[in-house]
């Protein structure tokens, strides 16, 4: 597929209220952000003719088609985790490229911080090969994994615990400028290593945050484009992969799927490393910023550690990296991919005000779903 | 088991043989005759080639680390007794890797690293199930 500015995100936006929201189920949430992205486009909901979700339900899309009076000629409940809604994008543009869908709805909403509040928890599955192998270890959440991943990191390549801090300073100024997020108190490394374990490397400031929240995109053609309210983002390339689902099948814990789905994607896009403005990655815990980083080939194996120190993903540094604050500080309801696309495609646009990457014109997305299983790259650029 | 709250495995037809020998305190890995190579975590066909003609072989036992965590915070409330404990990922000396916990040593990550060798050793957590485990081994005994 060559995608040369032939499809475009021309909408995107949240649910009215993200944070902490205990009178919204996922669905509503969802809806909202669905409402709001159209209103950003500038494109009615009687033209939506795709529709991608993930996880809201189980039938995700016939939920929502039903929920929202959309009645979609390309449906998609594709469910990789958090990196949904990256891979949707993919999906779309090839739907839209195919001429099978003009307008399509990538949407997401989840209550993470008030299911826990409700006492609501995952059921596990004792027969499937998680339940049989993982479960019975206390290996039933995405922490102790990836934390795991990150200690073999640290052991091949001495990668430090002061590195993997830097990525959590350095997402906290991205959200000390973003009115929406919900963490804006000054950070420093000291403050993120004194913070309580959560599990081996990792301690509570190294992990994503639990919160209520609701986004969505809309994604067309470029014939549509030409007519909605906003300068479209151009979908450049695009790519999917995933290795393995739980973590004791992760072929190496030091790269992740990243490395196919970046390759492709930048192929596609026929841009460089070099060229990219800002990315936008899924950062579930300060490690999986740092080895997406390295998969995506920002650096080389092993050299995360070095790249992100002296604050290189900061404002103001080489490579601005979650510039909305991340699921470390911004929000995070569960599965974070569809964040990622709303910000880069606000950066793209020049609506960031206070945290605005000055000539932004090519961004990279990056989503990880399950154990460091699945990921989606995209990159997106503005003429 | 009425004091033995955390999750337990629900064996199927393909690993059931891997749970009964855990019972009788022996680990066994599916060996792949086709392809001649073993594999992990047992199933109907091999990941390798997808061949069927799968044969389960006594593993040695030993491994080393491949990676671990000290978890802190139980993820589930049975393990909230637990912690801290060290979850991990052993590769065996066959060449396959599994998920287990580390016994018989501190949880104190000072005290633990990758590629430490260890040695099975069966949890029998239940009269039913039979957990297999691991425990560090002094380098000089391999
Ligand atoms: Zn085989």
């Amino acid at each position: 597929m060559s995608l040369s500015r032939e499809v475009a995100i021309v909408g995107v936006d949240e649910s009215d209220r993200i944070g902490i929201v205990p009178d919204h189920t996922p669905i509503d949430m969802l809806a909202e952000a669905v409402r709001n992205a159209l209103n950003d486009a500038g494109v009615a909901p009687s033209e939506v003719d795709g529709l991608f979700t993930a996880g809201a339900a189980p039938m995700a899309s016939v939920l929502v088609g039903e929920y929202l009076g959309i009645q979609p000629r390309v449906t998609d409940s594709t469910m990789t985790g958090g990196s949904s809604f990256v891979i949707h994008i993919e999906h779309a543009a090839a739907a839209i490229h195919a001429g099978l869908c003009e307008v399509a709805v990538i949407a997401h909403g989840e209550t993470g911080y008030s299911n826990r509040a409700r006492g609501m928890r995952r059921a596990f599955d004792s027969w499937l090969p998680q339940g049989q192998f993982e479960t019975p270890y206390g290996l039933m959440a995405p922490a102790p994994a990836y934390a795991m991943a990150a200690v073999r990191h640290m052991h091949q390549y001495g990668t430090s615990s002061e590195q993997l801090a830097e990525i959590a300073v350095a997402t906290r100024k991205w959200a000390m400028l973003n009115p929406k997020a919900m963490m804006r108190d000054p950070l420093t490394i000291d403050d993120v290593l004194a913070s309580r374990w959560i599990s081996y490397p990792f301690h509570l400031l190294d992990c994503c945050l639990v919160t209520d929240a609701g986004g969505a995109a809309v994604v067309t053609s470029a014939a549509r484009a030409r007519s909605t309210r906003k300068k479209p983002v151009w979908v450049l390339g695009t790519g999917e992969a995933h290795t393995h689902q739980m973590i004791s099948q992760m072929p190496d814990f030091t790269w992740t799927a990243a490395r196919q789905s970046g390759e492709r994607a930048f192929a596609m896009a026929g841009v460089g490393r070099e060229e990219i403005d800002l990315c936008e990655i899924y950062d579930s815990f300060t490690y999986t910023v740092l080895v997406t980083l390295e998969s995506l080939g920002f650096c080389g194996p092993g050299e995360g550690g070095a790249f992100v120190s002296g604050q290189r993903t900061a404002p103001g540094g080489e490579l601005p990296v979650n510039t909305s604050g991340g699921g470390l500080s911004y929000t995070h309801p569960g599965m974070f991919g569809i964040f990622t696309i709303i910000e880069a495609v606000r950066q793209l646009r020049g609506e960031c005000g206070q945290r605005q990457v000055p000539d932004a014109r090519i961004a990279l997305v990056n989503g990880t779903g399950g154990t460091l299983s699945a990921t989606g790259t995209a990159i997106l650029a503005v003429d | 088991m009425a004091d033995y709250h955390k999750p337990l495995p629900t064996p199927i037809p393909d690993t059931q043989p891997f749970w009964d020998a855990a019972r009788r305190h022996e680990l066994l890995v599916p060996f792949c005759l086709d392809c001649q190579r073993h594999f992990f975590y047992p199933r109907r066909l091999c990941p390798h080639c997808l061949g069927e003609r799968i044969e389960w072989r006594k593993a040695s036992g030993r491994g080393r680390v491949y990676s671990f965590t000290v978890q802190y915070r139980a993820a589930h409330p049975a393990f909230a007794a637990d912690v801290p404990f060290v979850s991990a990922v052993v590769e065996l000396d066959e060449g396959v890797r599994l998920a287990t916990n580390l016994v018989d040593v501190e949880p104190d990550p000072a005290k633990l690293r990758c590629d430490m060798p260890v040695e099975v050793v069966f949890d029998d957590v239940t009269p039913e199930v039979t957990l297999p485990k691991f425990r560090p081994v002094a380098e000089v005994e391999r």
